[in-house]
């Protein structure tokens, strides 16, 4: 439905003008940089999944300005016009493409195909060919932390838990959180409520309200507004954030956030990019690669609760802790990972089971 | 036992603030149909209600300027959509879904330099002594101005549209444009003043949305709910007192689903929020199976172009 397509370059030659794919004004300067382009699933000012990607994007502009130039496209629905979108940037002298929700993933591989000579970055997909590279986050390493943290500072022993859609990286976060909660805390127990949206702030601060009235007093989101946020505040209890710091809709209640950044891989691959070092892999990064942070401490967490946390993150980083240890039962008891063994990565990939400590029945 | 009252409580609560971006769109919808125009550009018009009244809260701190910037800017859009199918007689259903789209379009623009403040929540007012009941008296008897205004809307309206003469002389261009025209009654100018208030009735739904229900700006923040307000006149055959019925069936369910999740019911959670569409679409055509019942209810010249000449 919206099709708004706005082009601007990264010297700032068009501003803001909001010209269909109008990219093709470069001066003679322009033309000898390397044209790198983006299309976002959501608005740049999103706060949340696009924003951060963009905020790539700058770091990319900041560190190789005088190499490249930038371009985006913002609000591109998954599909057919993804497809239009993407083969515009192929076609207009792009010579390399980040394209940055799931649903880009066919039409990614397509127009890959037929442009050999561009290089194609795919995030959160699996399909690849030797001109398409795919990168994704471990996101569940942040959700081990916040579950440590959310198991000190619950009262109530009940979390609360907003799910988008169940897909592996949903449930793998859930129980990535539990278990890390359960840890410090083996009485808590996790409820979860999908709004099977990513983002429709109404029926976020529902579900959030609904799930404050039953008792919770701790919310964790996996959605993108801020509207969880917002409701917890105003209800007085605390909550995680997602995507990006969310302070500002939640000074008190706001604990922390499960950041993404994507800086240091874009600007590595752009530079790879440049060098003629570029290759086809998969990357999936944690905590250790940055690509997953935290946003600033809440005031309200005392010291020994962030000593703790800032511990879990050194572990993880140096590959001490994994998010995914056995003994690991899930809600039957049926042991699913043996203990002194890790979930592997297709494990985690895959994953459709929720563990002991979470109520309620994953839909499939 | 207690806390079974507590979800009770908090589920009527919920469903009250999530009826009434519905209810205010949808009774500005039941005005703008029963006068023979059909506006399909409700999302478009509540959408630019809620940024233009977010935008004009956060410049100038009161939320009571902000309710009348949201009413404003849904009746300027409609304005636009008057001027084109009334004046100009361009196709009806058309141009309501092209308001849409330029809606979806122009609130993004306009709420650019708007994401990411937050807003205090306007403040509630309790209903003296209904609200002391213990445990659900506070939730249920406890919401902002706009809650209790929606509420009245349905019984002014109602009697509007039943006992008033302006109300009947509406009615009567929107049955028959021809004959009212005969009769001596400005069809055109009766019918800009209902797409009006219409366009102001979504402006304010939609700036309940970003003003009350979640006090911020983001885009597309009425996800789809003036698509629903457009069904729910259709469900209330175009009248008042079922639109609050629809709206609180509708809200009801999407509440009530969230909450069956939360206490860890296995249902699976994709069919829940189904519920409340599916609810819709049963009762639609339970009332659409009686054909007598709709045609009795629909304005005869929904939709029609009236051409004063001929």
């Amino acid at each position: 439905m919206d099709r708004r397509t706005f082009g601007k370059t990264a010297l700032g030659l068009a501003g803001a003008a909001a010209v269909t794919l109008g990219m093709g004004a470069g001066t003679a300067l322009a033309q000898q940089k390397m044209k790198v382009g983006f299309v976002y699933v959501g608005p740049v000012s999103d706060f949340g999944w696009s924003y951060q990607h963009d905020q790539g994007r700058l770091a990319v502009e900041k560190a190789l300005g005088d190499k490249v130039t930038t371009t985006f496209v913002e609000n591109v629905p998954e599909g057919a016009d993804a497809e239009r979108v993407i083969d515009q940037l192929a076609s207009t002298g792009h010579k390399m493409i980040f394209t940055t929700s799931f649903g880009y993933m066919n039409p990614t591989l397509k127009v890959a195909q037929r442009h050999p000579n561009v290089m194609f970055e795919h995030a959160t997909g699996y399909k690849r060919s030797k001109n398409l590279a795919t990168y994704a986050a471990r996101f569940y390493e942040g959700r081990t932390v916040i579950g440590l943290i959310a198991g000190k500072m619950t009262k109530k022993n009940v979390i609360g838990y907003i799910g988008s859609v169940p897909i592996p990286e949903v449930v793998s976060g859930i129980n990535a959180f539990t278990l890390a909660l359960r840890e410090v805390n083996p009485q808590a127990e996790v409820r979860v409520v999908w709004v099977n949206s990513w983002y429709d702030p109404g029926k976020e601060a529902d579900a959030a309200k609904a799930l404050i009235d039953q008792g919770v007093d701790i919310i964790v989101q996996h959605t993108d507004s801020a509207a969880p946020v917002q409701t917890a505040q105003e209800r007085g209890i605390y909550v995680f954030g997602q995507a990006s710091d969310m302070t500002r809709f939640g000074p008190k209640a706001h604990l922390t956030a499960i950041v993404d950044d994507w800086t240091f891989y874009y600007v590595d691959r752009v530079k790879a990019a440049l060098d003629g070092t570029w290759k086809p892999i998969d990357t999936w990064g944690g905590i250790k690669s940055g690509m997953v942070g935290l946003a600033p401490y809440n005031t309200a967490i005392p010291g020994d609760v962030v000593a703790m946390a800032e511990k879990a993150k050194a572990d993880i980083m140096a590959g001490t802790r994994h998010s995914f240890t056995g003994p690991i039962k899930d809600q039957s008891g049926k042991v699913m990972i043996p203990a002194g063994k890790h979930a592997t990565d297709e494990q985690i990939l895959k994953m459709d089971w929720f563990v002991e400590g979470v109520v309620g029945k994953l839909p499939k | 036992m207690n806390v079974d009252l507590v979800v009770v409580g908090s589920v009527i609560a919920a469903m009250l603030t999530a009826a009434t971006p519905l209810l205010f769109a949808a009774l500005g919808e039941v005005v703008t149909e029963r006068s023979g125009v059909l506006n399909l550009g409700v999302e478009g018009m509540m959408l630019v209600g809620a940024v233009c009244g977010f935008a004009a809260t956060v410049g100038s701190g009161s939320v009571v300027v902000g309710v009348i910037a949201a009413a404003a800017a849904g009746a300027g859009m409609a304005l636009l959509f008057g001027v084109l199918t009334l004046s100009l007689l361009t196709n009806q259903v058309a141009t309501g879904l092209a308001l849409t789209l330029f809606g979806v379009g122009l609130s993004a623009l306009i709420g650019q330099g708007f994401v990411g403040i937050p807003l205090p929540k306007p403040p509630a007012f309790a209903i003296p002594l209904l609200s002391d009941i213990p445990v659900i008296g506070p939730g249920v008897f406890e919401h902002d101005a706009l809650v209790y205004l929606g509420l009245l809307a349905v019984p002014a309206l109602a009697w509007f549209l039943t006992r008033s003469r302006a109300g009947l002389v509406l009615r009567a261009v929107g049955e028959n444009h021809a004959a009212a025209h005969a009769l001596g009654y400005k069809v055109i100018r009766i019918r800009y003043m209902a797409v009006l208030f219409g366009g102001a009735m979504s402006g304010v739904g939609g700036g309940y949305m970003s003003l009350a229900y979640t006090p911020m700006w983001a885009e597309g923040i009425t996800a789809g709910r003036g698509w629903i307000a457009l069904a729910l006149v259709v469900f209330a055959t175009w009248r008042p007192e079922r639109v609050l019925v629809g709206a609180w069936l509708f809200g009801g369910v999407t509440i009530a689903q969230l909450h069956v999740q939360g206490l860890g019911f296995a249902v699976p959670s994709q069919l829940l929020s189904m519920l409340p569409y599916i609810a819709t679409i049963v009762v639609l055509v339970a009332i659409s199976r009686d054909v007598a019942r709709i045609r009795l209810n629909a304005p005869a010249c929904l939709g029609k172009i009236f051409h004063p000449g001929g």
